[in-house]
C-alpha cells in the first residue's frame, strides 16, 4: 500500500475513481468519434485549448493594452480608477457577442427559412446594447470624476492657515 | 512494476521435488526473488532520480514561471465561489439533457432515437410521461436558459484557475499526470458542451455531425470528468469558502483587498499586482453578465408579452398575427412539402388491424371535435403559451382502427424522408385525452406552416414529435 501511494503518488481511492471515470469516457468517447472522428477531434481538442489558449491571451492582452496605453495621460485632477468603467461593459457586451455571434452576425443560414423571422435585428439590437452599457459607464464615470474633482476643490479651497488665496 | 519481486503463490511454485531438492529450489527461488528485489529497486531508484531531474528542469519562460500571472484576486475562494455555482447549475443542466433525450421516446424504436448506439448510456430511460402537460416546456427551458446563463460563470472559472494548465513539472507523479488527463476530459466537454448547444439553437450548424449524437455523448464524456473533479476538489472547495465570510468579503473595496494567503495549488500569485478589481466586483461583474444573459434569453421560454424582451434569443418575435401566429420551428417551404400533397387531394389513413380507413378532410371534420389547450415546446428552449387546438382524439382514432388499446402509433408526414418526418408515439400519449390530430387552432384552420391539413399535438411532447402535415397513422399493440 505504501509503496503503492509512493509510486502513484496518491490514495489507491484516487486511482479507483480515475480508471472509473476513464472507463465512462472511453465508452462515450468511442461513440462520440463513431461518425467523421477527425472532425470530432479537431473540435473537442479545440473546445479544451480554445478558452485557455486563445480567448483567455486576447482578452488579457486587451485589458494590459487599455491599461498601459490610458495610463499615460496626463491627470490634471486626482487620478479616480476608471479600468472598471471600461472593463465592465466591454466584458457584458463581449459575452453577449460570444453566445449569440451566430445571430449577430448573420451567419445561421438556414434561420430566416425555417422560422420566419428576420434575422437582420440582431446586429442593430447589440450594438445598441453596447451603446446603452458604455454609455451607462461613461455617466457612471463622469458623476464620479465630478464627485473626485469636487472634492479634490474642496479640499484646495480649505486654505492653510497664513497663506493667502491666489 | 513491482511484480517481479512478488513471493509466488503456494503451490504454484513449478514441479515439486521431495527432499533436498526442494529445499535447493527454495534457495533458488530466494536468490531469485532477491535479485529481483534488488533490480525492482534500482529501477525505482533510477525512477526517482529520473522524475527528481524532471522537476531540476526550470520552467520555460512565460506562462510556467510562478511570477508570470499577477492578478491579486485569484485564488481558492474565488475559484470556489464560481465552483459553487457550477456545482449546482451543471448538475442541473446534464438532468434537464437527461431529461430531454427520455422525453423523445428513443426506447420506441429508431425513428425516435437519434443516438441509437447508445447502449449502456440509456440506463435510465422511463415512459415519458403526459402530466404535467408542460413539463417539456419547463424542463427544457431551463435546460437552455440555464445553459446560456451559465457562459459567464463557466468563463470566470476557466480565468480563475489558469495558472494550473501551466504548472511545472507538467506531471508530478501518475496520479497528478491522469488526473490532468481527466481535466483535458473536463475543460474539452465543458466548452464541446456549451458550444454545441449554443450553436444549434441559432441554427447554425457547423459543427461535425449530428448536434443529438455529439451534444449526448459529449455530455457523457463531460460528466465523467466532472464527476472525478467533484470528488477531488470537493474538501478544497468548502475549505475555501470558509476561509472568507461572504458578507465580509462584499464589503472590501479596493483599498482593502488582498491576495489570499498563499495555496499549494498555486492559484495565488507569488508577485500580485497592485488590485485593479475587488473579489466583489469580479463576482458582481460575472453575475451581472449572467443576469444580463438571462434578460436577454429567457423571454423566448415565457412567451406573451415577455417575448420580446429576449432582445438577442431566436424567437424573441411572433412570426404573424391571429390564430397562427405563434412560433414555427420549421415552415412548410423549409422542409419541402409538396403543395399538391396537402391540396384537396390529402387523404388520411389509419391503419390497424382492421380494413385501412381512408377520410377526407370534410370527413374528419363530421366527426365530433374535441379540444385541448397545449403548448409548443422545442429541444432549442423556446416555448409558446398554450394554443387552444381542436380535432380527433388519438385514443378516439385508435378505437377506429380497431384497437382501442393501442401501445403505440406510427405517424408519418407528407414531408419528404428526413429526421422527423415521422415518430412513434407511446400508448400513454396516444391515450391521453389532450392528444390530438388537431384540425384547427385559436379557432381557426391551422395554417400550412403549422401543419395542415391535419397535425399532433400530445402533451408534454417534444415539439419536433407533434408531427405536422401528417398523411397516416398505424395504430399498433
Amino acid at each position: 500500500m505504501a509503496r503503492l501511494i509512493r509510486w502513484y503518488g496518491s490514495e489507491p481511492l484516487h486511482l479507483l475513481v480515475l480508471i472509473a471515470s476513464f472507463a465512462l469516457t472511453g465508452y462515450a468517447l468511442v461513440r462520440l468519434f463513431a461518425e467523421r472522428p477527425l472532425g470530432v477531434a479537431i473540435w473537442f481538442v479545440g473546445a479544451a485549448i480554445g478558452h485557455d489558449l486563445i480567448l483567455l491571451p486576447l482578452y488579457s492582452l486587451a485589458d494590459l493594452s487599455a491599461q498601459s496605453v490610458l495610463r499615460h495621460r496626463p491627470e490634471r485632477t486626482p487620478a479616480v480608477p476608471w479600468i472598471n468603467y471600461l472593463r465592465v461593459p466591454a466584458f457584458l457586451s463581449g459575452v453577449l457577442l460570444l453566445v449569440w455571434f451566430p445571430l449577430i452576425l448573420n451567419l445561421s443560414t438556414p434561420y430566416q427559412g425555417d422560422t420566419r423571422l428576420p434575422e437582420d435585428v440582431y446586429l442593430r439590437r447589440w450594438l445598441a446594447t453596447t451603446a446603452v452599457l458604455f454609455g451607462a459607464a461613461a455617466i457612471a464615470f463622469a458623476l464620479k470624476l465630478r464627485r473626485a474633482r469636487r472634492a479634490a476643490r474642496v479640499d484646495e479651497e480649505r486654505p492653510a492657515p497664513g497663506h493667502d488665496a491666489p | 512494476m513491482d511484480s517481479g519481486g512478488r513471493p509466488s503463490a503456494p503451490g504454484s511454485g513449478g514441479p515439486q521435488r521431495p527432499g533436498s531438492g526442494k529445499r535447493r529450489a527454495r534457495g533458488r527461488l530466494e536468490r531469485v526473488r532477491a535479485a529481483a528485489a534488488a533490480r525492482a529497486a534500482k529501477g525505482a531508484a533510477r525512477g526517482r532520480a529520473l522524475v527528481r531531474r524532471v522537476e531540476e528542469i526550470p520552467p520555460p519562460p512565460g506562462p510556467f514561471r510562478a511570477g508570470f500571472w499577477r492578478s491579486p484576486i485569484r485564488g481558492p475562494w474565488l475559484t470556489s465561489v464560481f465552483g459553487l455555482v457550477l456545482l449546482i447549475g451543471i448538475p442541473l443542466l446534464f438532468v434537464t439533457g437527461a431529461l430531454s433525450y427520455a422525453a423523445y421516446n428513443p426506447g420506441l424504436g429508431v425513428l425516435n432515437d437519434q443516438t441509437p448506439g447508445k447502449g449502456v448510456l440509456g440506463f435510465y430511460l422511463f415512459d415519458w410521461p403526459t402530466h404535467p402537460y408542460w413539463l417539456y416546456r419547463l424542463t427544457q427551458g431551463v435546460h437552455v436558459t440555464l445553459g446560456v446563463v451559465l457562459v459567464p460563470v463557466v468563463l470566470a472559472k476557466l480565468w480563475s484557475v489558469i495558472p494550473k494548465l501551466f504548472e511545472w513539472p507538467p506531471g508530478r507523479s501518475a496520479a497528478h499526470a491522469l488526473e490532468r488527463l481527466s481535466l483535458l476530459a473536463l475543460v474539452g466537454g465543458v466548452v464541446f458542451e456549451f458550444v454545441t448547444g449554443i450553436l444549434n439553437i441559432q441554427l447554425y450548424y457547423v459543427f461535425p455531425g449530428s448536434f443529438y449524437t455529439l451534444h449526448f455523448y459529449g455530455a457523457w464524456v463531460f460528466i465523467a470528468a466532472f464527476v472525478v473533479h467533484v470528488s477531488l476538489k470537493l474538501g478544497r472547495m468548502t475549505r475555501a469558502l470558509r476561509s472568507r465570510g461572504l458578507a465580509a468579503e462584499l464589503r472590501t473595496d479596493l483599498a482593502h483587498t488582498r491576495p489570499e494567503p498563499p495555496d499549494p495549488d498555486g492559484l495565488v500569485p507569488t508577485a500580485p499586482a497592485p488590485p485593479t478589481m475587488t473579489r466583489r466586483g469580479a463576482v458582481g461583474m460575472v453575475g451581472a453578465g449572467s443576469l444580463l444573459l438571462l434578460v436577454v434569453t429567457a423571454g423566448q421560454s415565457i412567451g406573451g408579452r415577455l417575448r420580446g424582451t429576449a432582445l438577442l434569443a431566436p424567437h424573441n418575435r411572433e412570426p404573424g398575427s391571429g390564430p397562427n401566429g405563434f412560433q414555427i420551428n420549421k415552415t412548410a417551404a423549409a422542409v419541402g412539402i409538396n403543395p399538391a400533397h396537402v391540396g384537396p387531394d390529402w387523404r388520411l389513413e389509419v391503419h390497424g388491424p382492421g380494413p385501412t380507413l381512408v377520410l377526407t378532410r370534410e370527413q374528419l371534420l363530421a366527426m365530433p371535435q374535441q379540444a385541448a389547450a397545449l403548448p409548443i415546446a422545442c429541444v432549442e428552449g423556446w416555448s409558446t403559451p398554450d394554443q387552444h387546438w381542436s380535432g380527433l382524439r388519438l385514443t378516439d382514432l385508435a378505437a377506429l382502427a380497431g384497437l382501442p388499446a393501442a401501445a403505440s402509433v406510427l405517424v408519418e408526414s407528407v414531408q419528404p424522408p428526413g429526421p422527423y418526418s415521422s415518430v412513434v408515439l407511446r400508448g400513454n400519449q396516444i391515450h391521453d385525452p389532450r392528444s390530438l390530430l388537431a384540425l384547427h387552432v385559436n379557432g381557426a384552420d391551422l395554417s400550412l406552416d403549422h401543419g395542415y391539413p391535419a397535425r399532433i399535438i400530445v402533451p408534454a411532447n417534444p415539439g419536433v414529435n407533434n408531427t405536422k402535415w401528417v398523411h397516416r397513422l398505424t395504430f399498433r399493440t
